[in-house]
C-alpha cells in the first residue's frame, strides 16, 4: 500500500523518485517515526518533497491516500470501543447496508473480526513489517462496507480536532511551473564564451611558473584578468494579444536570461518589429527608443534573439501602414531586414508548436525574411537556436 | 546505538514536523536541507543541534565565488614556490602545502561533527552537483597526495537556501527537506518567551499584534521576520517602553516607536506610514 502511496504522489504530481521512496522505507525500518500518523506525516514529507511549493499537493494526496487509515494508527494505540463504534456506524448506515451487514454474519461478527485484524496488524507491526501497508487488506472491502465507511474515530477519543494535512497551509506556495528557469539557464549557458578583460587581479600559475623559469628561479609574479561572459544579447520581446498565452514562458527566459548574461538589453515590441521599440510596458506611449538608435548604439557583435509568435495578418509584415497600432511608413519587413543585416547572429524564438507553423501564412513570411532561423520555444528548440546563434 | 533525539533547546524552540526531520536525518546520517524566510532561524538551527547532541559544529558559508573545492581542499602553489625558492626543506613534501577545507574537517573529526553548508544557492549554479559523490559517500581524493578521505563518522549536514536559484534535482534527491514556516502567533510567544521570560505580558501582547498588523502591510520588500522581532524587543525592553505606546492605532504617532529594528528599507518605511494615513482618513470620516 505504501507504493500505491508513491504512485498516488506522482499522479498528483509531486516529483517523487524510487531513491526518496527507499529512504522513506529506511527510515521507517529504523524506527525514526512512533506510532502516530502525525509523525509518519512529518516523515514522508521530510522525505520526498523537496520544494515547499509541492507541500500543497502532497497534502492532497496524502489525504486522499490516508482517509480513514489514521484512525487505524489510532485503534493500534487504543483498544476499540465497540459499543461507541456500532453507535456510530448505526447512524452512518442506510436500510440497505444495515441490510447487507445481516447477510454478511451479522454485526458482532463483523465487529469481531475487525478487531482480530486490528490485533494482527499490531503484531505484524512489531515485527517489523510495513503496517501501514495492511489496512488495505481488509475483509470489509465487499459488500459495500468499509473501514472508511464506519469512520472508526472521528469525534471524541482523537487529540486533534482538524489532521495537519486538511489544514493546507501551504496551498498559496503551489504554482504549476513545469518547465523551471533552470533547464532554460543550463541551455543559455551553452552560448557562454569566456574572454578575458578588464583589470589583472588573478594569480596566474602557469606565467608564473614559466616566468621564473626564465628569470633564473627568482620569483617573477604573474597576473591575469578574470574570465568573463563576453557574450552580449539584445532580446526583442512581443507583448500583448496573441502573445498573452505565453507570457509565463516568456517570463521564465527573460529572467533566466537576464541572470545568464551580464550584457543583455531587452525591448518589447508588439506583433512585429517597426521603427521604434520601447523597454517599459507602462510607459509604450511616452518613452520609446527608435530602432535607428539600437542600429546605431550596439556593435554587431550582440546577438539578437526575437521571441513572438508571429501570428498576424500578412499585411502587419509586408505592406507599408499595415501595423494594428499605428501608421508605419515604412514595412515591418524592412526594419526585420535592417535589425538582422546589422546583428548577424541572430534567431527568432516561437512559443508556437513548431508543427502549426505551416498554418499561419505570417510565420512563413518571417521565417523567409529570417532565412529559416527561426526555432520553437522548447529546451529543444532553444539548444537549436543557440547553435545557430554561436556559429 | 542509540542516538539521542533532537527536541529543540532552551534558546530554541523546534516545531514537531521540525524534530521530525531533523532525526530522520540524523537517524539515517543523509543532509537536510532547510530552506524558509531569512530570519527564522535556519543557521541557527545547525548551531542547536550541535549544541543539544553535543557535536563539535563545523561552519562552511557560501558565497558567489566559493567553488566546491573550497570544501575540500586547496593546493597553496605560492608558498610552495616561494619555500622552494628559499631552499626550506618542507617543500618535498607536497602535503604541506595542501590547506584542508571545512568537510574535510568535519570528515576528520574524532566524534560525529554537524557540518553547515550555509546559504548554498549563493553559489554558482553548478556547485550543488560537484557535491554529489562527496555528500553521498562522504569521502573524495586529493589528487596531489594520491590520498583517500573518509569520513570516521559520517557527519549531520544541515544545508540551508534561501530559494535564491533552483537546486538539481540529484542533488535534492539525496536529501531530507524542511521548510521553516513562519511562526504563527503561539509559537511566536513561545519564542519569544524562550529569549525573554522577564517580558511583561503586555507589553509582548501588543509588540506581537503591532509586529503581525506591521506584516499583513501588502507591498512591503522585506516583511519584518523572528530576528528582527527578537532585536526589536530588546529595544523595547532597554528603552523601557510602556505597553500603551505600540497601540499603532493611536492617532498621533505614525509608527511604532523604534520601527528601525522591524522595516529595514525606506520605502518599506514611506508605505507603512501611507497605510497608516489612509486608515486613519478613513477612520476619521464618519
Amino acid at each position: 500500500m505504501l507504493t500505491r502511496f508513491f504512485y498516488t504522489l506522482r499522479e498528483a504530481g509531486v516529483p517523487v523518485s524510487v531513491t526518496e521512496y527507499l529512504t522513506l522505507l529506511e527510515a521507517l525500518e529504523a524506527r525514526v517515526a512512533s506510532l502516530s500518523v502525525e509523525d509518519f506525516y512529518f516523515l514522508a514529507r521530510a522525505t520526498m518533497v523537496k520544494d515547499e511549493k509541492h507541500f500543497d499537493r502532497f497534502d492532497r494526496a496524502f489525504a486522499k491516500h490516508f482517509k480513514g487509515i489514521e484512525q487505524v494508527f489510532a485503534a493500534l494505540e487504543a483498544e476499540l470501543p465497540a459499543d461507541w463504534l456500532r453507535k456510530l456506524a448505526e447512524r452512518h448506515f442506510t436500510e440497505e447496508e444495515k441490510a447487507q451487514i445481516e447477510a454478511l454474519g451479522g454485526w458482532d461478527k463483523l465487529m469481531e473480526t475487525l478487531a482480530e485484524r486490528l490485533k494482527e496488524q499490531k503484531g505484524r507491526h512489531q515485527g517489523g513489517n510495513k503496517w501501514v501497508g495492511t489496512g488495505g487488506t481488509s475483509p470489509f472491502g465487499h459488500g459495500g462496507f468499509n473501514p472508511e465507511g464506519i469512520r472508526i474515530g472521528g469525534p471524541g477519543g482523537q487529540k486533534r480536532a482538524v489532521k495537519v494535512w486538511e489544514k493546507r497551509e501551504y496551498r498559496n506556495l503551489d504554482d504549476t511551473l513545469e518547465l523551471g528557469t533552470r533547464n532554460i539557464k543550463l541551455a543559455l549557458r551553452k552560448l557562454r564564451r569566456f574572454a578575458r578583460e578588464g583589470a589583472a587581479d588573478q594569480f596566474d600559475i602557469d606565467g608564473t611558473i614559466d616566468a621564473t623559469a626564465r628569470n633564473a628561479g627568482l620569483l617573477d609574479l604573474k597576473f591575469v584578468p578574470e574570465r568573463h561572459n563576453a557574450i552580449k544579447v539584445l532580446l526583442f520581446l512581443d507583448v500583448g494579444g496573441s502573445m498573452d498565452a505565453h507570457v509565463r514562458v516568456c517570463e521564465e527566459l527573460f529572467s533566466a536570461a537576464r541572470s545568464e548574461f551580464k550584457h543583455l538589453e531587452y525591448f518589447y515590441f508588439h506583433n512585429f518589429v517597426y521603427e521604434s521599440v520601447w523597454k517599459n510596458s507602462w510607459r509604450r506611449h511616452a518613452e520609446r527608443t527608435p530602432l535607428f538608435e539600437i542600429l546605431r548604439t550596439y556593435p554587431p557583435d550582440y546577438r539578437v534573439i526575437f521571441v513572438g509568435d508571429a501570428s498576424m495578418s500578412p499585411y502587419e509584415i509586408v505592406q507599408p501602414g499595415g501595423s494594428i497600432e499605428h501608421w508605419n511608413e515604412e514595412a515591418g519587413a524592412v526594419w526585420l531586414q535592417r535589425l538582422t543585416q546589422r546583428f548577424q547572429r541572430h534567431v527568432w524564438l516561437n512559443p508556437e508548436p513548431e508543427e502549426r507553423w505551416d498554418y499561419t501564412a505570417s510565420i512563413g513570411i518571417a521565417r523567409q525574411l529570417l532565412g529559416e532561423r527561426m526555432f520553437p520555444m522548447t529546451l529543444e528548440g532553444l539548444d537549436r537556436g543557440i547553435q545557430a546563434l554561436k556559429s | 546505538m542509540t542516538q539521542k533525539k533532537f527536541e529543540g533547546t532552551e534558546r530554541y524552540v523546534a516545531t514537531d514536523d521540525l524534530m521530525m526531520a531533523v532525526n530522520a536525518a540524523v537517524t539515517l546520517a543523509r543532509p537536510l536541507l532547510v530552506k524558509g524566510e531569512p530570519g527564522t532561524g535556519k543557521t541557527q538551527l545547525a548551531e542547536e543541534i550541535a549544541r543539544s547532541l553535543d557535536k563539535p559544529l563545523y561552519r562552511w558559508h557560501i558565497k558567489s565565488t566559493t567553488k566546491a573545492q573550497h570544501g575540500l581542499y586547496e593546493y597553496d602553489a605560492v608558498s610552495r614556490l616561494r619555500d622552494s625558492q628559499l631552499g626550506d626543506a618542507k617543500v618535498h613534501d607536497i602535503g604541506n602545502y595542501i590547506i584542508r577545507g571545512r568537510l574535510w574537517e568535519a570528515f576528520a573529526s574524532e566524534r560525529q561533527a554537524v557540518l553547515l553548508i550555509d546559504e548554498i544557492d549563493k553559489a554558482d549554479i553548478e556547485f550543488p552537483n560537484d557535491l554529489l559523490l562527496e555528500l553521498d559517500r562522504m569521502e573524495f581524493y586529493v589528487h596531489e597526495t594520491r590520498e583517500l578521505v573518509q569520513a570516521r563518522v559520517r557527519p549531520i549536514v544541515i544545508i540551508t537556501s534561501n530559494n535564491e536559484k533552483e537546486l538539481p534535482d540529484a542533488f535534492l534527491r539525496r536529501c531530507f527537506f524542511h521548510f521553516i514556516r513562519f511562526p504563527e502567533p503561539e509559537t511566536m510567544t513561545r519564542i519569544v518567551g524562550v529569549h525573554y521570560p522577564e517580558l511583561k505580558r503586555e507589553l509582548l501582547a501588543e509588540a506581537l499584534n503591532a509586529f503581525y498588523k506591521l506584516r499583513e502591510v501588502p507591498g512591503l520588500k522585506k516583511k519584518p521576520s523572528t530576528s528582527e522581532l527578537l532585536d526589536w524587543l530588546k529595544l523595547l525592553l532597554a528603552e523601557d517602553i510602556p505597553p500603551e505606546a505600540l497601540r499603532t492605532d493611536d492617532p498621533r504617532k505614525a509608527l511604532p516607536p523604534l520601527y528601525g529594528a522591524l522595516l529595514k528599507n525606506e520605502q518599506d518605511v514611506h508605505l507603512f506610514e501611507q497605510v497608516l494615513f489612509l486608515q486613519r482618513r478613513q477612520s476619521r470620516s464618519p
